[in-house]
């Protein structure tokens, strides 16, 4: 242990601890801005500064600072709170400070340090360099003029996605995050996953809004407007309306979805019941008929898009699934339509997702069914939050209601979707009791559950070994790939979430501070609320869907039959990096 | 021809990479070499060398345009400084690049279309007393007024 002195207080800490993580342990919250706890500590902002009262000199950056014993430091001497300031205002001199139409406006944490910090006046007023915003992306808009170049995004794109769409180019003054050649996000390896969204503790980053789109949909006589909503909304949606991570929202998220006016609530819940049938009877198609495997699930386009940028030697091994909320709308422009005799062409079909990755996926051309594409608009977890301000919604004290029938009935095993491992856990239930031909009791796989980069298990089901695998972000999948690739790890099925967390911490999801993420993990507490509805659920089990069922009975006829194909399925091409 | 010669070129750069990769530290290194290889850092160069080295590209970039000793593209055949240092600059030197910026049709940092010349801002030459300056090439021209830029120039059109 490692003893040393912080604003008086004496703190031990183990060895390889930083003074900010140790000033923590005494509550004292030192300001940060470029650190994120795990991702980035590079010392480049120098909102850190401590002062080195003895065991060192000067000022230093107390989130590369590692703590020693003997050391006495003050997190708030003259020194250090001037120099603070003195930095602070250098980062504000050119920073485009029109807060009130600012999509982080009081969400935003370099607003917080301001008012924290007690800055008056922005004493240094230097030249600003007004530059184009990349619009181009489908899913993220970059805005260089509210850069404060703390390559929070540069870390989590290039260390923990392994993908390497930005990073910092030119030098002083002209410095600036960007792609390389100065081209847009949309025309380099990007993966649309969005991490860089919630790594931004600024608005330099945020997602392309479709609001204007939904709205304009809703006032419009003419069309049928439907809504479903992801596995993993309802686990970050409260947040944004001051209810603590880790609580569910699933009743008040379908009255708000009500009470905002859409025709329909259907739940992208539901689909993912009938992508377990799907998709577990294509696993058991493949392990019986001499297939390829190990099949990997396609649930996360963020992950896709890695795959077929980086990995397209895996690209047979992808399920030919769609993803839940494509099934979802493909569905709703058919099966539905049909059923209640709406022309799909007046159909709108929107989205509610954690997802940025899934406003690119929409576009794609596979994902048409008779020239109508299956999903019309998909917007954000933060952007339905937007809506439901807008519209005047008093969410947290709102009554629960439920989704909407026909395409609205789920099980535990679609709720666990949004973590991960539930996509693997899932499947398991529903391909052992295939198997086995029983109902099995024991459903609970907690070995595929918890936050780790790459879990692994062998299943026994009646007389057989499943070997299986989930990695969750694209750098865990990378490893995992490349041992599978030298042959040095077989297995029948693996899950790969884009995003680390899997979707419950999506690209999409409400956003937490860098200094509440010293506190807890929102991956933790998200996971923790998902497991708990799952367990709290009637039916657990995807083939238990009555709806889905009924789907089943009267339209598809059986799962990874004809009509599935034409509608649940979808296949994949190699992409160039750069365009 | 020159296809061969650009085979050439891009396995002596894939070679010196396997040997650089050894070390410690071999962007650099690396990088160096590519320019005097191909004269500039390219796209398809920095692409080339982000993939031997499996590292993303935007890390090659961004030491490229940090670094003012390496170039995106091929310079041209004239380089033509102008010292933007502090003497120079009292002495009005904005006027002299204003009118090769407007003589040549480039911007600093750019090379005009027929790859004649390569126009750049430098910094101090160290014949501050014949401010304003500019070297072409090797050859430097001291107490310039705008008004000699275009017989200055017409001497390397020919």
């Amino acid at each position: 242990m490692i003893s040393l002195i912080i604003d008086g207080i004496k703190v031990e800490v183990p060895e390889n601890t930083t003074v900010l993580q140790a000033a923590r342990k005494a509550n004292i919250k030192i300001p940060t801005l470029c650190y994120l706890e795990g991702i980035n500590a590079i010392g480049a902002c120098r909102m850190c500064l401590v002062e080195m009262i003895e065991g060192g000199r000067g000022l230093q950056a107390s989130c590369v600072l590692p703590a020693a014993n003997g050391m006495v430091v003050s997190t708030k001497s003259k020194a250090v709170q001037d120099a603070r300031k003195v930095n602070l205002e250098l980062i504000l001199s050119n920073h485009d400070k029109r807060c009130l139409s600012c999509v982080r406006n009081r969400n935003c944490e370099l607003q917080k340090i301001c008012e924290e910090l007690g800055v008056e006046d922005v004493s240094y007023e230097g030249a600003s360099v007004d530059r184009p915003l990349d619009m181009m992306s489908p899913s993220i808009v970059r805005d260089p003029n509210k850069c404060i170049l703390c390559r929070r995004c540069v870390a989590v794109c290039n260390n923990v996605q392994k993908v390497g769409a930005v990073g910092a180019t030119q030098r002083g003054f002209k410095t600036i995050v960007e792609p390389v050649f100065g081209k847009s996000l949309n025309d380099v390896l990007c993966i649309n996953c969005g991490q860089c969204i919630t790594a931004c503790p600024v608005g330099a980053l945020y997602e392309k809004s479709e609001i204007d789109n939904v709205w304009a949909a809703l006032g419009d006589k003419s069309k049928y407007v439907v809504v479903q909503t992801a596995p993993a909304v309802r686990f970050g949606l409260g947040e944004e309306f001051g209810i603590p991570s880790g609580n569910s929202v699933t009743g008040k998220m379908a009255t708000a979805l009500h009470r905002i006016g859409f025709d329909k609530v259907f739940d992208t819940d539901f689909a993912a019941d009938l992508t377990i049938m799907e998709e577990g009877t294509e696993l058991l198609s493949r392990i019986n008929n001499g297939g390829k495997l190990p099949m990997i699930t396609s649930c996360s386009p963020g992950w896709i898009k890695y795959c077929e940028l980086f990995f397209p030697d895996f690209l047979d091994n992808l399920s030919t699934c769609k993803s839940p909320h494509e099934m979802e709308g493909a569905l709703i422009k058919s099966y539905y339509a049909q059923k209640m005799g709406i022309d799909p062409k007046s159909i709108y079909v929107v989205s509610i997702m954690p997802c940025t990755a899934k406003k690119f996926e929409k576009e794609r051309e596979e994902l048409v069914n008779d020239g109508l594409p299956n999903v019309d608009a998909v917007l954000t977890t933060r952007e339905l939050a937007r809506m439901i301000k807008q519209s005047n919604i008093d969410f947290a004290n709102l009554p629960e209601e439920d989704f909407d029938r026909m395409l609205g009935e789920s099980t535990g095993a679609a709720v666990i979707f949004g973590a991960t491992g539930g996509v693997m856990e899932a499947a398991l239930r529903t391909v052992a009791d295939i198997l086995t031909g029983e109902d099995l009791k024991d459903i609970d796989y907690k070995a595929v559950r918890g936050i780790e980069g790459v879990k692994e298990a062998t299943v026994s089901v009646a007389g057989m070994d499943l070997n299986v695998a989930v990695a969750n972000g694209t750098g865990n999948a990378k490893k995992l790939l490349e041992a599978v690739r030298a042959g040095e790890k077989n297995y029948h099925f693996i899950e790969i979430m884009g995003c680390p967390g899997g979707c419950v911490t999506g690209g999409g999801q409400p956003i937490v501070s860098s200094q509440d993420r010293m506190n807890f993990d929102p991956k933790v507490l998200r996971a923790k609320a998902t497991y708990a509805e799952d367990a709290n659920m009637q039916k657990r089990k995807s083939h238990k869907n009555a709806e889905v069922q009924q789907l089943y009975k009267e339209f598809l006829g059986e799962p990874n039959g004809h009509k599935s194909h034409e509608l649940l399925h979808t296949h994949y091409h190699q992409r160039p990096k750069y365009k | 021809m020159v296809n061969v010669d650009e085979k050439l070129m891009r396995d002596e750069l894939i070679s010196f990479i396997e040997e650089q990769k050894k070390k410690p530290g071999p962007l650099m290194p690396i990088m160096q070499k590519a320019q005097s290889l191909y004269g500039a850092l390219t796209f398809e160069v920095q692409e080339l060398i982000s993939e031997q080295l499996g590292i993303p590209m935007s890390d090659v970039y961004g030491v490229a345009t940090f670094y003012s000793q390496f170039a995106l593209q091929p310079k041209g055949e004239h380089i033509v400084s102008v010292c933007m240092g502090t003497a120079c600059y009292v002495r009005n030197v904005e006027k002299v690049m204003e009118k090769m910026i407007e003589e040549l049709g480039i911007n600093p940092g750019e090379t005009t279309k027929d790859n004649k010349f390569t126009l750049e801002a430098t910094r101090c030459l160290g014949c501050c007393g014949l401010a304003p300056v500019m070297m072409i090439d090797d050859q430097v021209y001291g107490r310039l007024t705008p008004s000699d830029v275009p017989d200055i120039l017409a001497k390397y059109t020919d």
